[in-house]
Order: structure tokens, then C-alpha cells, then sequence
């Protein structure tokens, strides 16, 4: 008996150990993405998403190979979660033919077919119809996978969420919806933008199974994504999961906030670190937390170099991929 | 040969193919007991089964947004929007999604998806089941955008819409669904991108789509009485264009009227004046004319919406015009 709980602690321990790797890589990438930003380097608009990794980290690995998902404009940390290389990412960001799009999409058009990823989205809600047309192209022909779409609340006001949840729901697809409601559609409050408080509730109106968890809880997130995606995979149809988590930064880099409470930043990010959260419940030495905070640094920081090392494409270049 | 409609050519590209292919089926609104408003799907769920004549919720981003995830696992379904009014209701998916995904994705994506829908003016359904929407999508990068206008055609065209690897606007017209033509007994599918001379002439060049092809037949006829040699072109897709057949049969005849049914202003045919004045300035005698309906939205009243829509009547008067020239 004490062998087998010490095996599960074991197994314990390693998820942690994979979690808080992959949330420190995250973040610190979005910290150089935010710091390379403003040197000027970096075209474009740029969305990260720290505060929110845990539920990038907690559904990605729970996704199994040739599941897919459609992510957002914020789609670094979900790029990243599911397997994507820093370098490609960031390549993605100079603009590089290095990059996962092939600089054809940049930060809001990340996309890595190969490891699942359709496509971020720049059109709040633009992915979901798709995402459950994914879900039913699996159940048509009988394909073990399940179709995941990431979405904030914002999204949840517009018609592609609506559209999308009902018809996936009628239809029981293999999909899984999940909300990370981070209680700003850009610089608009929660209380400006949705009649209701609790968010799961949209779930009822389609007859929808859900679930809530904490977002910044990286293992309850997990636990109820691989539930989730169980319960699509098994073809009783889609589930709304709904992560409640903080987006610690502005919508995007450069903005300056004057619409947040100054010090709501600040006491969410002594409160609600998913980094901190899981760090504190870990049997991790100091030193070796440390070494892989610096192990994540220097990921990103070799990132930053391989995209500034990149090829630029051909302007002409421009011209191509525009038909099969 | 065997007679089909034009409803029943479109029937019989959608049975074919999902005969054929696993991958083919089709989703829309009312499609599947009632067979779709226009009759187009009737006994289609008899042989192919709710699984694959889907019945849809009145979702158009929904029926299209489907369509698009389905078509990027693989599968090349084909969806109908019921009037092309109703597309405006889907333009986010076709315009920001369906068009773009390979574009964004640096080539790594195909979204091999058809889009049917149907639409016209001549029965008095007034201002939102009428409209002719053709150039709102020909000017989209990444879509193709087909608008056949006779059952050969349509039945060939759409054969080609399914198996192409991009998501394609497949145009029908309401009015045509009733008319009859022999066809060959095997489906002979014809390439996107090739126009069809409809009748040679030696004076004029009409390029018409959809009705228009129709009613510039009929011209054509009543000037070839008054001593006037018309040749009818029918580009039948819009995107790609061939524009050499165009330009061609415009530099035999020196002289071009565009039509459609669409309005005028910035209308399809206000490309196609372009592509001509461009490749065959030096052989035009006469200004390009073109017909197309006033504009207004499509009126109720019968005599109203007769008087906005284009007939032979203004197609003969375009020829006089480019000929008295």
C-alpha cells in the first residue's frame, strides 16, 4: 500500500515538475515578447497571457496527439503548451520564415497543424463554429479525437459562442469549449459586458455539460480537462468548462491600464500567481526551482536570438499560399 | 442523353459525389424531409441518411463555421445557405476564416469547403431574398466563386466546387432551377476558371452571368433578326477568371456589353469592363455598356421589381447602343 501511494506521489511530483516548467517557459517567453516589444523589435500587436498559464499548461497536457484546438488573439501560451518550440514561435513574431505560420500570420495567426493547432484568432469567437465542426468531422468518422476551443468571456457575447455551443450540443460532437474568463473583454469589466455573474450558467441554456474550476490551480485544471475531454472523447457530447483565472498584464503590450484599479495588478499578482500557487505546494528545493527558472529564461532567451537570426521572407513571398 | 434541370443537375453532382466519397455530405437549413426550399435536396435523406443530409439549426455562422472545421479534418462537406441574402449573416466565417486559414497558416491548412446557395429576382420575394451578392465575395482573396447558369454547367461546375481544395461560392439562380436541358448520361466535370461560348457572333461580345446568360440568348436572337451577329460568353466562374476567352471574343468583335442581374454599381461586369479596356483597348470601337438592375434594393410590387431588374429588352438596347456607336 505505502508503495503504491508513494508510486502516485512519484507520478505526482513529475506532473508538477512538467507543469511548472512549462508555466515558467511561458512566462518568461511573454516577458521577452513583452521586453522585445518595446525595444522596438517586434511588428505588430501583441497579446500575452501571463496570469492565465495554468489553464493553457492544465488543458494542453491534458490533450491527447491528433486532438486539435482553435485558440485566441492571446494564443502564446496555449502555441507553447501544446508542444510548439519557442524558437518557431518567436521566429513567428520577427516575421520570420522560421515561424510557425511562416510569417504569414504573426502573434494573433499562430498556427502548428501538425501539432494540432488551427489557428489563433484575432476575430473574438471566429473559432469556435469551426472547432465544433471539427468535433463532428471526428464522430462522422469515427476518429478518437476531440476538438478544443479556447475562448475569453467576451467571446461568450457574441453570436459564433452561441451558435456554436447549440449546434455542437444538438448534435453531440467531440468537442470541449473552454471559457478563460478573465473578467476583462479588453478594458471592459465583467460588470459592463455580462448580465451574468456566473459564466457556467450559458451551459444551461443549451443543455450542455460543464464544469468550473480554478484557472490559476494548474492541477485542478488539468484534472478537469482531462475529464472534459474524456467525456467528448467518449461521444456523450461537448462540455462547456469554464476556468476562472487573471489576466496579470494589460490586453496588450503597451497598454496602459488607465481603466483596472491601480492596485488590483499588484495584489492579483501576490494572490493569484498560478506560478506561485504551484509552487507552494511542491516539495521543490529552492535551487532547483531556481535552476529551471533559469533554464526557462535562457529558452527564451535563445528564442529571441534564433527569431533575430531568421530569414526574412521574399516580398513576393506575399504572393503565395493564397490558393491550394 | 437524359433531361435534367437545373435543380435536378445540382441533385445529381451532390448524390454522385457522396456515392463516391465518404467525405461528401451536405448540411443546410430545411435540406433533409422537406428537401431544401427550393427542392433542390429532395430524396437525398431517403439515400444518404440524417448522418450525411443534416438538418441544421437557422445558424448561418454556425452551418459555415461547421463546414470549415469539418473541411480542415479533411472532409469536403457542402453547405447551403438558403438565400444568398443570408449570407451576409456568414460573412465573418467566409470572409476572416474560410478564406484565410491557408493564407494565416503559411500553407499549411486547405479548406476544401463548398458554400451553396441560390438567389434572384422575378417572383416578387421583395428586398431580402432577392439580391444578386456575387461581387461582395469575388472580392475576397482566397475564395473561388462559381455562378453557372445552365444544367450542363451547373451539374460540372459543382462536381469541381466539391473536389477543389478551397473553399468555393457556388451561385445558383433561383429562376434557372426549372429549366430544362439533355445532358451526357456520365458527368463530364468542368475546370474552374474556363468560360463557354454560348452562341459565336462576328459584331458584339456579350459576357453574362447566371440570368443574364439567358436573357442575352434571347437578344441575341432579335439582333441576329435586325442583321446583328452577337456572341454570347458565359465566364461561369467569377474567381479565377478567363480572361482570355474575354479579351478573345472582343477582339474579334470590337465591341462588349457587360450583364448581370446584380446592380451596376460595382457590379461583377464593372470588373470584367476593366480586364477588357485593359487587354483590348485597341480594339474596341465603342465604349463597354453594361446592364444590370437600378439601384435600389428589389422592390415588392411586381411592376416595380420588373422595372429594376434587367431583361433581353436592355441587353438589345446595350447592343444597339455599342453598334449605333
Amino acid at each position: 500500500m505505502a508503495k503504491v501511494e508513494g508510486k502516485r506521489a512519484g507520478v505526482s511530483q513529475e506532473r508538477q515538475r512538467v507543469f511548472i516548467r512549462e508555466m515558467l517557459l511561458i512566462r518568461h517567453v511573454e516577458e521577452k515578447v513583452e521586453e522585445r516589444f518595446r525595444a522596438g523589435e517586434l511588428p505588430g500587436f501583441l497579446h500575452v497571457a501571463i496570469g492565465q498559464e495554468a489553464v493553457a499548461v492544465g488543458v494542453c497536457q491534458a490533450m491527447e496527439h491528433g486532438d486539435v484546438f482553435a485558440s485566441t488573439h492571446r494564443a502564446h501560451a496555449h502555441t507553447l503548451a501544446r508542444g510548439t518550440p519557442p524558437n518557431e514561435l518567436m521566429a513567428e513574431l520577427y516575421g520570420k520564415i522560421e515561424g510557425c505560420s511562416h510569417g504569414y500570420g504573426g502573434s494573433m495567426h499562430l498556427y502548428d497543424v501538425a501539432r494540432g493547432n488551427l489557428g489563433a484568432n484575432a476575430v473574438v469567437g471566429g473559432g469556435l463554429p469551426a472547432i465544433a465542426g471539427a468535433g463532428l468531422a471526428f464522430k462522422l468518422r469515427g476518429e478518437p479525437h476531440v476538438a478544443v476551443a479556447f475562448f475569453g468571456d467576451g467571446a461568450t457575447n457574441i453570436g459564433t459562442f452561441h451558435e456554436a455551443m447549440n449546434l455542437a450540443q444538438l448534435w453531440k460532437v467531440q468537442s470541449v469549449f473552454v471559457l478563460e474568463n478573465n473578467h476583462w473583454a479588453e478594458s471592459t469589466p465583467a460588470s459592463q459586458q455580462l448580465p451574468i455573474a456566473d459564466l457556467e450558467k450559458r451551459a444551461v441554456a443549451y443543455g450542455m455539460h460543464s464544469a468550473k474550476v480554478d484557472g490559476q490551480d494548474v492541477e485542478a485544471v488539468h484534472r478537469a480537462a482531462k475529464r472534459a475531454l474524456d467525456y467528448a472523447r467518449s461521444g456523450k457530447g461537448p462540455v462547456f468548462l469554464v476556468c476562472e483565472t487573471y489576466r496579470l498584464v494589460g490586453h496588450f503590450v503597451g497598454d496602459a491600464q488607465v481603466y483596472r484599479p491601480k492596485d488590483e495588478q499588484r495584489t492579483l499578482r501576490e494572490t493569484q500567481d498560478p506560478i506561485h500557487k504551484l509552487r507552494e505546494r511542491m516539495e521543490m528545493p529552492d535551487d532547483e526551482f531556481e535552476a529551471l527558472d533559469r533554464e526557462a529564461l535562457a529558452i527564451a532567451e535563445a528564442a529571441v536570438e534564433f527569431a533575430k537570426s531568421g530569414t526574412d521572407p521574399r516580398p513576393e513571398d506575399a504572393l503565395k499560399n493564397v490558393y491550394a | 442523353m437524359p433531361e435534367l434541370s437545373y435543380r435536378e443537375a445540382v441533385r445529381d453532382a451532390l448524390s454522385r459525389a457522396m456515392r463516391r466519397d465518404e467525405d461528401v455530405f451536405i448540411m443546410g437549413e430545411d435540406i433533409a424531409e422537406m428537401g431544401g426550399s427550393m427542392g433542390v435536396t429532395q430524396g437525398m435523406l431517403a439515400e444518404f441518411g440524417p448522418e450525411r443530409v443534416r438538418n441544421t439549426p437557422i445558424s448561418e455562422m454556425a452551418i459555415v463555421g461547421a463546414g470549415i472545421g469539418a473541411a480542415i479534418q479533411g472532409m469536403r462537406p457542402v453547405v447551403e445557405i438558403m438565400y444568398e441574402d443570408f449570407t451576409t449573416l456568414a460573412m465573418e466565417q467566409i470572409v476572416n476564416q474560410a478564406a484565410k486559414h491557408r493564407y494565416m497558416s503559411g500553407g499549411q491548412l486547405t479548406v476544401p469547403l463548398t458554400i451553396r446557395t441560390q438567389g434572384g429576382a422575378g417572383w416578387s420575394p421583395g428586398a431580402q431574398h432577392a439580391q444578386q451578392l456575387e461581387a461582395w465575395f469575388v472580392h475576397v482573396p482566397g475564395l473561388k466563386v462559381v455562378f453557372p447558369s445552365t444544367p450542363t454547367d451547373v451539374r460540372g461546375l459543382l462536381w469541381s466546387s466539391i473536389y477543389d481544395d478551397n473553399t468555393v461560392i457556388f451561385f445558383e439562380h433561383r429562376t434557372l432551377y426549372p429549366i430544362k436541358e439533355e445532358v451526357p448520361e456520365e458527368l463530364e466535370p468542368i475546370p474552374l476558371g474556363q468560360a463557354r461560348v454560348h452562341r459565336p457572333g462576328e459584331d458584339v461580345t456579350v459576357i453574362a452571368t447566371g440570368r443574364l446568360v439567358h436573357e442575352a440568348l434571347r437578344a441575341a436572337e432579335e439582333a441576329e433578326a435586325e442583321g446583328i451577329s452577337v456572341e454570347v460568353v458565359d465566364p461561369r466562374t467569377l474567381q479565377p477568371l478567363d480572361e482570355q476567352a474575354l479579351v478573345d471574343s472582343v477582339k474579334k468583335t470590337n465591341r462588349c456589353v457587360v450583364a448581370h442581374e446584380a446592380v451596376v454599381r460595382g457590379g461583377f461586369g464593372a470588373e470584367v469592363a476593366a480586364v477588357i479596356q485593359y487587354q483590348a483597348f485597341d480594339w474596341l470601337d465603342a465604349p463597354i455598356e453594361r446592364v444590370g438592375s437600378k439601384f435600389t434594393p428589389i422592390p415588392f410590387a411586381p411592376v416595380m421589381e420588373n422595372y429594376v431588374v434587367p431583361h433581353a429588352a436592355d441587353v438589345l438596347d446595350a447592343i444597339h447602343r455599342t453598334v449605333g456607336r
